[in-house]
Parts: structure tokens; C-alpha cells; sequence
């Protein structure tokens, strides 16, 4: 069998040379393994739902009370508005960053270096400490000229809650890493469009706005999605400032009221992943709009408008023979190759 | 025969279009081009060869400030390029004056070097929007005119990627043209293309310079230097080794330099 399988090379192809070759038709190969891994892992799935539906321990009464609580909510609210907001500052302060690290000043160049150097150097935690203990460090803010009685004088305390000193702290920390992910993004356009904008007598902030940025985009998007998700998460840790509204001290002050952290714990987990979830969202469409030109969409070839779908079968089978249009095969299974044909 | 879109200066003035006096360039201790002196009069079309590393496309960025010259002068139309003389001395040009003076002065690159995020017609579009500030509508219009005088009428709305190197190639060509440039600089226009395509690239450049546009053109292809070009200058080893007639130069060349390069691409 195997042989006469072996011996016929030009069997796919019809001897009368009448159109185009048959689709393979084999068994398909088993994998009978992954079917039972499968299987095993949808059981452990399935038993652990059930249980944890049943578990006294998670407290499903609760969490269903507490999710929409008042507090829950709106300290759901102030998370985003720390993420939000620190965010905005960082991505700024990040293009800053990036653009004085390709400046061909070497002061400027040494700055935005020894700025990463600290802030990426430092855990977050450690840096949010530090801003709360700003007003210990600097008891007045001083606006004038050095060494000179100040024009206006603010109580640091005063001046900075705890709510703006996590912002800072959060966006600072940020701008650092978004300053590596803008610098990689300016670095991968390639230095040609660069120089054709500058030949049409663009000039350099045109050529960055209207050339550079938008093509870097492509690369830097995708990174700062995974950044926005990543400081939605890192706000809970405002509570070194101690700033205490945030979705994560909210719900833990809660618990400590009622004794009961479990349902608490999943409350805020699901905030969090329904914030996330929405970020994944806006992430994939913005990637989107960012990828023209790149992507597969041509002006010809609309949604739906399949130019192959017709043409499948070449009408011209040979020289001076008869065109044959293939009809397309379903069943006929017990030949291999050229039925249909004959 | 004069195209309304191609804006060709007027040839009764004196001035040459291009004056290179004595120009030379190094990248650290490599003198890439050592005392280069030419002209180029207005409406000539003047083809640049010689073997690569010669200093031909150095040359050519020289002339719309690309690249900053070590040494001599060279002006365009008259004007210094990148600098200002006042006094008897070299004042250099602020960025938003040398962009001002790369306006007039066309580029084609090698590489095309086409702005992927935008289709053929935005493409086009872009620098008399963005740098002359003319209006969207009239813009559009000449773009499109433009698109079709290069033979891309149906594709204005593709992007590069979709577009062949030839294509890609005739684009460039008329965002060059869109900015109404007085001077078309070629940089090697054919050497990323497929041979079949370097045909289309060619037939358009001829239209040009059978439009009166005064062009410089940096190629290997001997056949169109033969037909279309005004003067030929062959450079070795950044310098100007012959110069003249194309034809001339091509069936006849007095250096043995240019003998030899000739023999091996002819």
C-alpha cells in the first residue's frame, strides 16, 4: 500500500494535466494524551469552583455586599485617579526624559541618566516612604531667588497632601521606566525618515510630530499598556505615604473593622480586574490605529471582498485543451488525488 | 511642453543653479571629498558616477545641508548653503533658516525613505501643508496631479508597503516635486529596485528633465546618463577625475581611472 502511495509523486497532479491539484486527505494524526490532560485539567477546574463556591471561608454573602459598597466604590474610583494622574505625569516627564537622553548636550544627556539611575534604582515602596516624610525633610516650600526673602512660602504639610505626594511619588518613579520605553520607540525609526523630513524643509519638532512620534508609537504602545495596568496595581502600595483611600487600604481598613479579610480581599480583586480588563481593551484598539500601514488593510481589499475566492481553480488548464472549471469535491473519499477528474 | 508642476527656473539669469568651490569633507581623518569644484547651470542635468565610497552621495547631501562641509563653499541659486557672510566672515545658519533654504532643494533617496503611517497622497501632502502652509484643498489638488503625472493616479490612497519599489520610488518623486523644488537631487533613485522596475523610475525622471528641470543625479545606470545628461562627472576617491559630455565621457574616456570603472559596469 505504502509503496504505491510512495511511487506516485505525480499523483496529486492528473495525469491529463486537467487542473489544479487535489486537496491531502490523510488520517488525521491522535493525540490521545492531550485529549486526557485535558480532561484532567478541566475536572480540577470544575472540583475547585464547586468548592470554592461551598467554602465558608470566602464568604460569598459578603463579597456580595461589599462590592458595591459606597466606600468600596468610591475608593475604587480614587485608584483610577491616582493611576490616571500619575500616569499623564509620567509618560510627560518620560518623552522629557527620553528626548534629553538623545540630546547631543552632555550635561542634559547626564541628568535624565543619573534621574533613571536613582529612580529605577529604588523600589517604589521605599521612594513612596520617602515622599511622606517630605514634609520632615523640607518643612516650607520657598518660591524666589536663592538667598534672597522668598516672594511666597507654603507649609510643605499644607501645601501637599498625602494624595498629591502619592501622585509624585508614583509618577516619578514611573517616568523612569516610561523614559527607556519612549527612548526605545524614538530609536527604532529608522534614521531615513528623519532625513527625508528634513529634506522637505520640515523642521525638528515637525518631523518628531508628524513623522517620528507617530511611527514609534507602534512600539511604544504596547509596553505602556503593560505600564498603565502595572501602576494600577502598584497604587496599592500608596499606603507607605500613608495615603489610605485607595481600593487596597479601603477594603483592608474595612476588614479590620469586621474580622473577615477573605471577602474583603476579593472585592478588591475584582475591581482591579475589571479596571484591568478595560485597559486591555482600549490597549488592543489603540494598537490598532497606530499599526497603519504596516497591518494588512489595503484600499482594494475590503472586509468580506476576497479576490481569491472566485479565481480559486485556474480556468486555463493547458495549451488548446478545454478549459475545465473544477467542481469542488465532498465526498469521493476512496481515491486518492485525481478523482473528480475522470 | 512646460508642465505647470514642475517649476522650472528662469534660465536667462546668470547665476549658476549649483557653484561648488573647492568643497571637502571629512568624517574624522577620512576625507571623504578633497576640494570638489563643479557648476551646474540652471535647467542642465548633470549625472554623478563612480565606484561606491567615492563621494558621490557625500556630495549630494552637501548640497541641501545634510551634511556639513569642512572646507570650501558651495551655494544653490546664489545662496550659501547652511551659512550666512557678513563681513568677511561665516555666520552659521540657524536651523529654522537652513530648513527654509532645503525647501527649494528636492531629495530623492535611495532607500525612498517614503513615511510608512501615511498613504501615497499624504505622503505628498504633507511638507506644502505642514512647511509652506498652503490650504488643505489646494494642496490635495496638485498632489493628485502630481500622483498622476508619475503614473500613480489609482494608487493615492495605498500605503508604501503595499505599493512595489517602483511605485514606492515615483512617490517619492512627487513629494519631492510637491515642495516646487528649483533643484532635483537623486541619490543612486535605482539601486534598491528591482531591474524590471528601474524602467518606470527612469521614464519619469526623463520627463523632467525634458521639462527644464535642472537635476543632479547620483546612478550607475550608463544608459540614462547617455541619454539624458547634460554633463557627466565621474568621481574616484573624492575627486572629480573627468568631467564632460556624457557621451563623450562614456565612448571615450581620457583617464585611465574612468577606463577602467567603465569597462566594468559598461
Amino acid at each position: 500500500m505504502t509503496d504505491s502511495v510512495l511511487n506516485r509523486p505525480a499523483g496529486a497532479t492528473p495525469p491529463d494535466g486537467g487542473g489544479s491539484p487535489a486537496a491531502i486527505k490523510a488520517i488525521r494524526l491522535r493525540h490521545p494524551w492531550r485529549n486526557v490532560f485535558a480532561v484532567v485539567l478541566i475536572l480540577i477546574v470544575v472540583l475547585f469552583i464547586i468548592d470554592a463556591a461551598q467554602r465558608p471561608a470566602y464568604d460569598w454573602p459578603s463579597v456580595g455586599k461589599y462590592i458595591f459598597d459606597r466606600r468600596v466604590t468610591q475608593a475604587a474610583f480614587v485608584t483610577l485617579q491616582l493611576t490616571v494622574y500619575s500616569m499623564v505625569i509620567a509618560i510627560i516627564l518620560g518623552v522629557t526624559l527620553a528626548v534629553m537622553r538623545l540630546s547631543p548636550n552632555p550635561v542634559v544627556k547626564s541628568i535624565a541618566w543619573v534621574y533613571l539611575w536613582i529612580f529605577r534604582g529604588t523600589p517604589v515602596y521605599v521612594q513612596l516612604v520617602f515622599w511622606g516624610l517630605l514634609a520632615i525633610i523640607y518643612q516650607s516650600i520657598d518660591i524666589g531667588l536663592p538667598f534672597q526673602h522668598p516672594w511666597a512660602s507654603f507649609e510643605t504639610k499644607v501645601a501637599l497632601s498625602t494624595f498629591a505626594l502619592a501622585i509624585i511619588g508614583l509618577a516619578l518613579n514611573e517616568a523612569a521606566y516610561m523614559a527607556e520605553i519612549v527612548r526605545a520607540g524614538l530609536l527604532s525609526v529608522d534614521s531615513g525618515q528623519d532625513e527625508a523630513a528634513t529634506a522637505l524643509g520640515m523642521s525638528w519638532t515637525q518631523t518628531m510630530v508628524r513623522v517620528i512620534i507617530p511611527q514609534s508609537m507602534r512600539v511604544i504602545i504596547p509596553p505602556t499598556g503593560n505600564e498603565v495596568i502595572s501602576m494600577l496595581k502598584t497604587t496599592s502600595l500608596v499606603t507607605a505615604v500613608p495615603f489610605t483611600l485607595d481600593l487596597y487600604t479601603r477594603t483592608r481598613d474595612i476588614s479590620a473593622e469586621t474580622f473577615n479579610p477573605i471577602p474583603l480581599l476579593i472585592v478588591a480583586s475584582l475591581w482591579y480586574l475589571f479596571f484591568t480588563s478595560i485597559l486591555m481593551v482600549g490597549q488592543y484598539f489603540l494598537e490598532k490605529r497606530f499599526a497603519r500601514g504596516v497591518g494588512d488593510r489595503r484600499p482594494d481589499r475590503k472586509v468580506g471582498d476576497q479576490t481569491g475566492s472566485v479565481t480559486g481553480t485556474l480556468p486555463i488548464a493547458g495549451a488548446g485543451q478545454p478549459t475545465v472549471i473544477l467542481p469542488p469535491k465532498r465526498d469521493d473519499s476512496s481515491n486518492n488525488g485525481d478523482g473528480g477528474l475522470r | 511642453m512646460t508642465d505647470p508642476l514642475i517649476h522650472v527656473p528662469d534660465t536667462s539669469v546668470d547665476t549658476p543653479m549649483v557653484l561648488a568651490d573647492c568643497v571637502s569633507k571629512s568624517f574624522g581623518s577620512n576625507e571623504v571629498l578633497k576640494s570638489i569644484s563643479l557648476e551646474v547651470k540652471r535647467g542642465e542635468v548633470m549625472c554623478l558616477v563612480g565606484p561606491s565610497g567615492s563621494g558621490k552621495s557625500t556630495f549630494l547631501r552637501c548640497i541641501n545641508h545634510l551634511e556639513v562641509l569642512s572646507a570650501g563653499r558651495l551655494s544653490v541659486d546664489g545662496d550659501l548653503v547652511g551659512y550666512r557672510e557678513a563681513n568677511g566672515k561665516l555666520y552659521e545658519l540657524h536651523p529654522r533658516e537652513a530648513a527654509k533654504q532645503r525647501r527649494d532643494i528636492g531629495m530623492v533617496f535611495q532607500r525612498f525613505n517614503l513615511f510608512p503611517h501615511m498613504t501615497a497622497l499624504e505622503n505628498v501632502m504633507e511638507a506644502p501643508i505642514r512647511v509652506k502652509r498652503q490650504s488643505r484643498a489646494v494642496v490635495k489638488e496638485r498632489a493628485l496631479a502630481l500622483l498622476a503625472r508619475v503614473g500613480l493616479a489609482d494608487r493615492a490612497d495605498y500605503y508604501p508597503a503595499h505599493l512595489s519599489g517602483g511605485q514606492q520610488q515615483r512617490v517619492a518623486i512627487a513629494r519631492a516635486l510637491a515642495m516646487e523644488p528649483k533643484l532635483m537631487l537623486f541619490d543612486e533613485p535605482t539601486s534598491a529596485l528591482d531591474p524590471e522596475l528601474v524602467g518606470e523610475v527612469l521614464d519619469v525622471m526623463k520627463g523632467l528633465a525634458k521639462d527644464g528641470m535642472t537635476m543632479i543625479v547620483v546612478t550607475h545606470e550608463m544608459g540614462f546618463a547617455r541619454e539624458v545628461a547634460d554633463s557627466l562627472v565621474f568621481m574616484d576617491g573624492g575627486v572629480v577625475v573627468e568631467s564632460g559630455d556624457p557621451r563623450e565621457v562614456l565612448s571615450n574616456p581620457q583617464h585611465k581611472r574612468t577606463q577602467a570603472f567603465l569597462s566594468k559596469v559598461l
